[in-house]
């Protein structure tokens, strides 16, 4: 079984014009010890699956079907208790800018010392010793002293350590990392998720790896599922998608990606931009920048369907691909 | 935190002699004094002997040096109308004052504090709409309005509590309270619910939650922390008003504190006391001011950074 499953996954946002969907019937597996990438572009609604994962979105929005199952646990039908009581040891979330998304006026120590607070009801001291435990896990050096320094003081990079600390405190069984190195620079991201890589392996989580990078993704992750206008549009193993993409989406993708070019030479690009979330076609999301759409995209949307051996497409033509 | 005490304690200290000497020169302004504590029947002897033996025959100027030097040694001179010292005066009436003031004070951050907590977090809810209306009544109604209908409606009409006065215990305190709470729990009530609405919706909110912590934990921890600093500083200026500003309605119950001696004293032409007053109340002003920055400081840690470098 796997870790994580969500299934059908449906968000809608609520505007004054009508609701507007933003994840359309999202599906997706999480394996014990692996990593999945959910790769697209902004506003794919990659986020925002992983909010309604975790159950953090806003009032705006909702999920309006499908299903989110951890451990036994339809997390959309469970009750605002049994969600809190997960949150820390079951289920995990890495934010992206973590300047603010630490309390500005706490200790990190205090901050690092909450899940232990609240799940294992910890004395205050007790709990201090946890957080210079985890501190010196991730690698912040000095976590004795720095225990009770102020977010402000520290590195983008070690603020980013001590959110992945916080999130694992607990040994969650998924982990959500939602562009966990976005905001940081080069080589710092190449220690980030070095470190992510080593506390999936020594506490067996799955990690959700939700991202634009399409180099991350190849290095970091073992599946991917492909996102475009609020749909998977495609998923499977990273060498097989990557070495031969079953949609057209992914193809321009992975095409744009600069490798042997030259100086001078034109960069190869998907032409137009993605298509309104008010304003979704009918037929297939991608028909208006796709090179093989043709009557039928147009008429009837394609679904999810396996392709070969653990791989699946949204595409009518994949084998043309 | 020393070096900082005692550059507020200097910068403090030039608006301090400007109060002063404003104050000097106001005062004297309202007229004489001789022509109010003599009887209109007064032989030129007798103005002149009570000119010289309250020194208002110097020069203006020189009643400024003696004055000023005076403060320098404590000694703010003696009333006209008692012959009292005006220091012990103004410090006698003055307890009364704060008791008033802090009461209200309490009363209107604990209100605020869980009417605009809710507000933000319930938009909507009962506490939203009772949290409009008490800014949009404080924001309209004058003081003195609610003081009058007040005591109109409990005291004289149903003769519950008493009209004016301090004797009769808890009963005495509800009326000056209550008119004083109104303007500070309105203003502060939209103060802190604002602050929430904006420390509600940050990320490290969204980290809290992401972390398993409850509703309760989230506003009275995450959040209300957060949202203290822009409260304060209001809570700061309306507890200014209500130190120097509570003089229409002391004078209104009777209440013996700092502001009914000031009407007094102006009314008496009794500069004595008036510096006084003014003096006592601009330097707790100053004192409270400094406590507003402790405040700050022990909120948050990016300001003690900046308050010792």
């Amino acid at each position: 079984m796997s870790a994580l499953s969500v299934q059908d996954l449906t968000v809608d946002i609520e505007t004054p014009n009508g609701p507007l969907r933003a994840v359309n019937g999202v599906g997706f597996e999480a394996e014990q010890g692996e990593t999945l990438a959910l790769l697209g572009e902004s506003g794919c609604g990659k986020s925002m699956t992983a909010q309604a994962i975790v159950g953090l979105l806003e009032p705006i929005a909702s999920v309006t079907q499908g299903s989110v199952t951890l451990n036994g646990t339809d997390l959309v039908k469970a009750s605002r208790r049994k969600r809190r009581q997960m949150a820390g040891p079951e289920l995990a979330i890495v934010f992206q800018d973590a300047l603010t998304a630490l309390n500005p006026v706490y200790t990190v120590g205090t901050q690092l010392a909450e899940p232990f607070r609240i799940h294992r009801r910890m004395s205050a001291k007790e709990a201090r010793g946890e957080a210079i435990e985890l501190m010196r896990r991730v690698g912040i050096p000095h976590p004795d002293k720095r225990v009770d320094a102020f977010p402000h003081q520290f590195s983008g990079g070690m603020r980013q350590r001590l959110l992945i600390a916080m999130a694992v405190a607990l040994n969650p069984t998924v982990l959500l990392a939602d562009e966990p190195t976005t905001a940081l620079d080069v080589t710092v991201q190449a220690q980030i998720m070095a470190l992510l890589k080593d506390l999936r392996a020594e506490r067996e989580m799955a990690v959700v790896l939700i991202t634009h990078d399409l180099a991350l993704v190849a290095e970091e992750a073992d599946k991917v599922a492909v996102m475009y206008a609020g749909h998977v549009v495609e998923t499977g193993p990273v060498s097989e998608v990557f070495g031969d993409p079953g949609h057209p989406y992914t193809k321009g993708l992975l095409d744009s990606v600069p490798v042997h070019v030259a100086r001078g030479e034109e960069l190869a690009s998907i032409g137009g931009t993605p298509p309104d979330l008010a304003s979704i076609p009918s037929g297939c999301v991608y028909q208006a920048r796709c090179p093989l759409a043709r009557q039928k995209c147009r008429d009837e949307r394609p679904q999810l369907k396996a392709t070969q051996g653990q791989r699946k497409a949204a595409c009518h033509f994949t084998e043309e691909v | 935190m020393t070096g900082f005490l005692r550059r507020r304690a200097v910068t403090s200290l030039l608006p301090l002699i400007a109060v002063l000497l404003g104050v000097f020169f106001l005062a004297r302004l309202t007229g004489d004094p001789a022509n109010l504590y003599l009887p209109v029947s007064a032989t030129p002897e007798q103005r002149q002997n009570f000119i010289e033996a309250n020194g208002l025959d110097d020069s203006i100027w020189v009643q400024m040096w003696d004055y000023l030097g005076g403060v320098l040694t404590l000694d703010f001179g003696d009333s006209l109308r008692t012959g009292e010292s005006a220091a012990a005066m103004a410090l006698r009436a003055f307890p009364a004052t704060l008791q008033l003031a802090f009461s209200t004070m309490l009363i209107a951050v604990v209100g605020a504090v869980v009417i605009g907590s809710w507000a933000a977090y319930r938009p909507n809810s009962v506490a939203d709409r009772i949290s409009s209306f008490l800014s949009m009544t404080a924001a309209s109604v004058p003081d003195f309005w609610f003081a009058i209908v007040g005591v109109w409606i409990f005291a004289v009409s149903l003769g519950w509590l008493p009209t004016s006065g301090v004797t009769g215990g808890m009963a005495s305190w509800v009326l000056p309270v209550a008119t004083l709470v109104i303007r500070p729990l309105g203003v502060l009530t939209q103060v802190v619910r604002g602050a929430m609405v904006s420390a509600l919706s940050a990320p490290y909110v969204r980290l809290a939650r992401s972390k398993g912590a409850g509703d309760l934990r989230v506003v009275t921890h995450h959040a209300l922390r957060n949202a203290a600093a822009p409260a304060l500083t209001v809570a700061g200026d309306l507890m200014v008003g209500l130190i120097n500003g509570a003089v229409v309605v002391e004078t209104i119950f009777g209440w013996p504190g700092i502001g009914k001696l000031m009407i007094d004293s102006i009314l008496g032409r009794d500069f004595a006391v008036l510096q006084a007053c003014v003096l006592l109340t601009a330097v707790s002003i100053f004192v409270l001011n400094i406590l507003i920055d402790i405040g700050y400081a022990l909120l948050d840690a990016r300001v003690r950074e900046k308050v010792s470098a």
